[in-house]
């Protein structure tokens, strides 16, 4: 079954690697964009998300208010901008860790083979079987009070097993190859093959799983928020404002289009670019 | 096989004991003293004197493993003190929703993807294949829970279809085209997610699988590229999506569960997001059990219809 998932995260290859052509850089571009406005939130002629401004209630988007207002009457974009912090954090605050634990373990596993494999890669199938996404929803439901923090780290916990067993398989290929063999022989301490020979070649591989990672990881904090069990209200992150907007779907649309969209584009942006980045970097070969 | 079998049992009964324990010890997450967590709102001297007994709070932590283990195995999983009924009744009233709305789900997305991939794998690049990996990965992009808020904007709001909309379940036993009415957007929702996969997953492999000496063998006997795809390439091919398909249903009732939640179905999903917002742990901490263990033994069977399939794997 584990060969399966391996599918999963590295099917549709084509054969040869293509150029990244104007869609990718588009995505990047957007990508960027969403993470120097979250940055940069602060210093941006934003109005205050929080401002509940009663004389101005679900209006449409228009020149005072680019997308328009909620059913408090706080500014739509400038939620949108401080929102997108919440879903980048927590993106790439859980891939760190995941990645962190997850890509060393795998490495080594992969490397050393033996004992140390066989002990580490059992364990992480156990955990693997566990439905992460129900094993998450109950930890944060008994871990209160809720903090970004505790999601971060639970998220980011629960993807190690993941990420090992995709780094491991990545390793494994290359560790076979002759060029590794080589520098063993020549008598290259362990640290030098890893970090020299290994770590140049697994990272690109990497970095395409990372960024769909992340991607996974903002749908499911966004999950979280519409169950609410991710940051507080009033604090705006796309999940939250998409859970806001069920009470008022009839009466403003806007408030569930705008959120949907901004996250929509975004996973559509990193999924994009961490597809292209694989065919780029061609995984095929490192399966073989 | 028998081999292959036994240790997959064993391994099963491994991690459902893992299961357990964390199940157990989630209580012991909560800050502070549990009695008073899981009495909630029906904190007396009394119902504190039961649940001591009922849990034996006082003895060492193992010893309440084994107590509270010895009442799961008796279909015994505690009494809400919030709601004053029984965890195990409530479950076993929810549960059936959420079967129901899996089943519709996986028959509406493998009555799709199948037939989509055999048409994308006749023609990879072709302008149908082109056309449906744009599509497919543009869904993938999309939470559930976005489709299914903006398919009641459409359908229940926009188009007024009765029974679509929030809080309008009708169940089963009462009127079976309403009921089937009130769960038509939430099991398309979850066909979308699981077909986005399905169909990848078997394009993929069916691309690959045609490639093979056999399907060439039978193309120059003759033989209806209809009946090669079904007869000769499907079965070679469906390994890797049946696998997804067994890894798929711990995602598939997450998002049964946000589902449930923006609707009112009153299944797991719903009962669970209510019982975290009143605080009743007990019933929270039960059906964490219940869904936990019926993946993993979903999963499981999956893993043995993989082998009634392609009896290679368990000889590898």
């Amino acid at each position: 079954m584990s060969d399966q998932l391996d599918e999963l995260t590295l099917i549709d290859r084509p054969e040869k690697s293509r150029p990244l052509g104007v869609l990718f850089w588009v995505c990047v571009g957007w990508v960027g964009l969403n993470i120097v406005g979250a940055i940069s939130a602060n210093f941006l002629p934003l109005p205050d998300p929080l401002y509940q401004n009663y004389s101005a209630i679900n209006v449409g988007p228009g020149l005072h208010h680019l997308l328009g207002t909620d059913d408090l009457g706080r500014d739509i974009f400038s939620r949108l901008v401080f929102g997108s912090r919440v879903s980048l954090a927590v993106g790439v605050g859980a891939m760190l860790i995941g990645f962190g634990l997850g890509a060393p373990l795998g490495m080594l596993a992969a490397y050393r083979r033996g004992r140390f494999d066989g002990i580490f890669t059992t364990f992480m199938y156990v955990l693997l079987a566990f439905p992460a996404i129900i094993a998450t929803i109950a930890v944060l439901s008994f871990w209160t009070p809720r903090a970004l923090v505790k999601i971060i780290v639970v998220i980011g916990l629960a993807s190690v097993p993941l990420v090992y067993r995709v780094i491991r398989t990545a390793t494994m290929g290359i560790a076979t190859k002759d060029y590794v063999v080589a520098a063993r022989i020549q008598g290259a301490t362990d640290t030098r093959i890893l970090l020299k020979e290994l770590l140049p070649n697994v990272a690109p591989i990497g970095v395409s799983f990372l960024l769909i990672g992340i991607a996974t990881v903002i749908t499911l904090e966004g999950a979280l928020a519409f169950l609410g069990l991710s940051v507080n209200p009033p604090t705006p992150s796309w999940g939250n404002m998409i859970n806001e907007s069920r009470t008022v779907l009839a009466q403003n649309p806007w408030l569930v289009i705008f959120p949907s969209l901004a996250m929509c584009l975004f996973l559509l942006c990193l999924n994009f670019i961490g597809d292209r980045l694989r065919s780029h970097f061609d995984v095929t070969e490192v399966k073989l | 096989m028998a081999r292959y079998l036994t240790r997959r049992v064993v391994m099963l009964v491994g991690i459902v004991f893992v299961i357990s324990v964390g199940a157990f010890y989630l209580i012991h997450l909560l800050p502070g003293d549990p009695a008073v967590v899981i009495l909630g709102t029906g904190d007396s001297p009394q119902n504190r004197a039961i649940l001591f007994k009922e849990l034996g709070l006082n003895k060492p932590i193992w010893d309440q493993y084994f107590i509270w283990m010895r009442n799961v195995v008796h279909g015994n999983l505690g009494t809400s003190f919030i709601s004053q009924t029984s965890v195990a009744g409530t479950i076993r009233a929810a549960l059936p929703i959420d079967l129901e709305l899996i089943v519709l789900s996986q028959i509406l997305a493998f009555a799709t993807a199948i037939p989509a991939a055999m048409r994308s794998a006749r023609k990879p690049d072709g302008p149908l294949d082109r056309v449906l990996g744009a599509t497919s990965f543009t869904l993938l992009s999309i939470p559930p829970f976005i489709i299914i808020v903006l398919l009641v904007l459409l359908v229940a709001i926009k188009l007024q279809i009765p029974h679509t909309g929030p809080s309008s379940y009708v169940s089963l036993t009462s009127d079976w085209l309403g009921n089937l009415e009130s769960l038509a957007l939430p099991a398309f929702t979850l066909a979308i997610a699981s077909f986005v996969v399905y169909y990848r997953v078997l394009r993929s492999d069916l691309i690959a699988t045609l490639q093979e000496e056999f399907i060439t063998l039978a193309r120059s006997k003759g033989l209806s590229s209809r009946r090669i795809m079904w007869r000769h390439a499907f079965r070679p091919s469906s390994v890797a999506l049946l696998g997804t398909a067994g890894v798929n249903i711990g995602g598939l009732l997450a998002s049964g569960f946000v589902v449930q939640y923006l609707l009112a179905i009153p299944g797991l999903g719903y009962t669970l997001i209510a019982a975290i917002a009143q605080s009743d742990y007990l019933l929270v901490q039960g059906i964490v059990l219940v869904v936990s263990v019926g993946v993993i033994v979903i999963n499981f069977l999956f893993d043995f219809i993989i082998n009634l399939v392609d009896p290679r794997i368990s000889r590898e």
